[in-house]
């Protein structure tokens, strides 16, 4: 127990990190849910592409030279905007080409060709580096490299802090935008009913492309900071980060924003808490590889005990 | 003179049908280590199928190439007796998965979770590794090759059971959810397989099982490829008939209108859970009996094997070759096990031969064999679009959605508005 206490406040800290990450990817799956009740199973590889062209954008300022010279928030914020204009630019075209000509279409079709984009994608930006740079996998440079002191044990790395307040301010402008401007009015309402609201006036197709616009986005800016803090990505890397990243958005009731950063919160402290005890738990009997079950499991849980959610509604099915 | 023509076209189209029907056989007997005869050997199967003629006579045809033909160029060549057999072994999963996600309509991306146990439970005992945890006073590991027919039938049941244990919580959910659940069943599993060496050593972890012994028949050893082409041929063959009948049958009906519309079916007095569970089970055992041969076949057996890859490359067979048609999973499978083993490989060594030669120069990171995922991406997208209902779609219980997008491209006047929203 004191062994388990000794260790809490770094995992702590770990799994609040990845659950940031994994809030801002959950909120790309809830909102596209939100609008047309797709599970987006490529949102995973939109991460990974936003990953890549935001580490990509850092390297080029590093092999330019202009890294040393130039703030190292600027160079972030330059790093995310490429990866928010590229990632949210990949998910439009993603909707247009393989989503909107099956929207009809009975559920299960429009998710089989989500699936084939993800593995599309992460063989064609394997491709592209391959043929770029004969490697598939990038180191990210490191932008911050000081830490401050917690207390004698914990530290927390300035890149990390990062990570959390680029989070919490995309969270935070998503929310603002979605609750108070009139684009986010419009997404809300195609979210209700959509043949209603393009009763008045809204032009849902538009809507729909914004709304992946911003879910692409904002998972990009994700993949960005994922890079920055964990220096190492190849293609593969949005697969189970995906998945728990879904699990994050069922875990907090999807379709609901709120509940996306809840459950990405809470699942990336809990996946941190488990993999460091698990190990206490059973004597060393098992160990940390057991962690990626842990959101697995949860993912089961939630869906068949409460499907809604934490701070999602109920919805009976209608004839 | 049109009639003669009409006529003279008929019998032009019937010669050279039976042409491609049979001329492939000679060349792939002649030229046993020609790719192309290879392939054109498996697509004159096809042909055989499409032909207009007797069904005897088709059958005999059919049986003649695969049971003299293939065996008697395999025994020059066993490499595409290799994978003629591993078109077989995909044939029956992707049957499997056939029904699940085809006739019941429910998507399962955890279909690999089953073909797993199925090899795991048979390489376990037919290697030292069960040892490990089973005293020798009870039993000395490897068991003899004469288990594997036991182990085939437990292999199929116990598959089927935890089908069962899986399916009763999770098949009340709706289908992308399902979907996803079964993906993560289906990893935790994989996990498991890859971390179950300790505390004490069920599958020896990464390093994987080896070596497997083979199966014997009354003491005759089976374990050269031929051996294990007839017997991949003979599961094929009951496989098809099982799911045949199963189609046809008044189970296959409460499948078909699960899938279209589960209230409706439910007020219809279908026992909606209990219906959804025997196509999950059935699928899974058909996975198990599969993972039990592969693993007698590979006589290695690691968790990479089992990955969420094999999972969409089966759903991909499927899906190509039509949902809820048997023909179509057998094309389908046939198809993008070429695909992999056959056709990109040949791709990717003619342009290693062109940047040997100096014409073109690619990387290495640049092999066409390292690209499958993007091949089956590219397959999954497209037929979606462009052709959901399969290359070779059912021709009873297809699809509403399907039926109503086939037969609008056939003639996109005729809309039935009440077909359409539905």
């Amino acid at each position: 127990m004191e062994l388990f206490l000794q260790i809490l406040p770094q995992s702590l800290l770990d799994g609040l990190i990845l659950g940031m990450v994994y809030a801002v990817v959950a909120l790309g799956y809830t909102m596209v849910y939100g609008v047309l009740e797709l599970i987006n199973f490529a949102h995973s590889e939109i991460f990974m592409v936003g990953a890549f062209a935001g580490t990509e954008t850092l390297l080029f300022l590093q092999s330019m030279g202009y890294l040393t010279g130039m703030p190292a928030p600027v160079a972030l914020i330059l790093a995310l905007f490429v990866a928010l204009i590229i990632s949210g630019s990949l998910g439009m075209l993603m909707e247009r080409v393989a989503y909107r000509p099956l929207r009809e279409a009975p559920r299960l079709v429009p998710l089989i060709s989500a699936i084939g984009v993800s593995f599309f994608l992460q063989d064609f930006v394997r491709l592209v580096e391959g043929l770029w740079k004969n490697a598939f996998y990038l180191t990210s440079p490191t932008l911050f490299k000081s830490t401050i002191p917690i207390s004698s044990t914990l530290k927390l790395p300035v890149k990390s802090l990062v990570v959390i307040l680029a989070a919490v301010a995309m969270m935070l402008a998503l929310h603002l935008f979605v609750s108070r401007s009139k684009w986010g009015k419009a997404i809300r309402a195609v979210a209700q009913d959509r043949d209603t609201s393009s009763l008045m006036s809204i032009n849902v197709n538009q809507v729909i492309g914004l709304t992946f616009f911003i879910g692409a986005g904002l998972g990009g800016c994700a993949g960005t900071l994922f890079a920055t803090q964990y220096a190492l990505i190849n293609p593969y890397v949005g697969f189970i980060l995906g998945i728990k990243a879904f699990t994050a958005a069922v875990l907090g009731g999807i379709g609901n924003i709120p509940g996306a950063m809840v459950g990405g919160i809470l699942l990336g402290v809990l996946e941190a808490v488990g993999a460091a005890s698990i190990g206490l738990l059973t004597n060393g009997v098992l160990g940390a590889e057991y962690k990626d079950i842990i959101a697995f499991v949860i993912l089961i849980l939630v869906l068949i005990l409460k499907p809604s959610g934490l701070l999602g509604e109920e919805v009976r099915e209608k004839v | 003179m049109i009639e003669m023509l009409k006529n003279n076209s008929r019998t032009i189209q019937m010669i050279s049908g039976w042409f491609l029907a049979i001329a492939p056989s000679i060349i792939f007997y002649l030229l046993p280590q020609s790719n192309w005869a290879f392939i054109l050997f498996v697509v004159s199967l096809f042909v055989i199928y499409k032909i207009k003629a007797n069904n005897i006579i088709k059958g005999i045809l059919a049986a003649v190439m695969l049971f003299a033909v293939m065996p008697a160029v395999g025994l020059e060549n066993t490499y595409y007796l290799d994978v003629i057999t591993q078109v077989g072994i995909y044939v029956s999963l992707a049957i499997g998965l056939n029904i699940v996600v085809g006739f019941a309509g429910l998507l399962n991306f955890g279909f690999v979770a089953f073909y797993a146990f199925g090899a795991y439970f048979y390489a376990i005992f037919a290697t030292s590794q069960a040892g490990n945890f089973i005293p020798a006073a009870i039993a000395h590991f490897p068991v003899s090759g004469n288990w594997f027919w036991l182990f085939l039938i437990f292999g199929a049941l116990l598959s089927g059971l935890l089908g069962f244990l899986l399916g009763l919580p999770v098949l009340r959910l709706r289908g992308d959810y399902l979907a996803i659940v079964t993906l993560g069943f289906a990893e935790i599993i994989r996990i498991l397989f890859n971390n179950m060496d300790k505390p004490i050593n069920f599958t020896n972890g990464p390093k994987g099982l080896s070596p497997i012994q083979p199966p014997e028949f009354f003491g005759y050893m089976l374990n050269q490829p031929i051996h294990f082409y007839f017997i991949v041929l003979v599961v094929v063959i009951l496989t098809i008939i099982i799911a045949k009948r199963l189609d046809a049958s008044r189970i296959g009906r409460a499948w078909a209108s699960i899938r279209e519309d589960e209230l409706a079916a439910r007020s219809m007095g279908i026992p909606v859970v209990r219906m959804k569970l025997l196509a999950f089970v059935i699928g899974a055992s058909f996975a198990g009996a599969m993972g039990v041969i592969f693993a007698a076949k590979q006589t290695f057996i690691d968790p990479s094997s089992f990955g969420f890859m094999e999972s969409i490359g089966i759903l991909c067979m499927v899906l190509l070759g039509g949902m809820g048609s048997v023909s179509g999973a057998v094309m389908g499978a046939a198809a993008v096990v070429l695909l992999q083993l056959n056709i990109l490989k040949e791709f990717s060594d003619y342009l290693g031969q062109l940047s040997a030669m100096g014409i073109l120069n690619i990387p290495s990171q640049v092999d066409p064999a390292k690209y499958e995922k993007m091949v089956f991406g590219l397959i999954l997208i497209l037929v979606c679009i462009f052709r959901p209902q399969g290359i070779l779609p059912s021709k009873r219980y297809l699809p509403s959605w399907f039926k109503n997008k086939q037969e609008n491209t056939i003639s996109p006047k005729e809309e039935d508005p009440d077909v359409a929203r539905s």
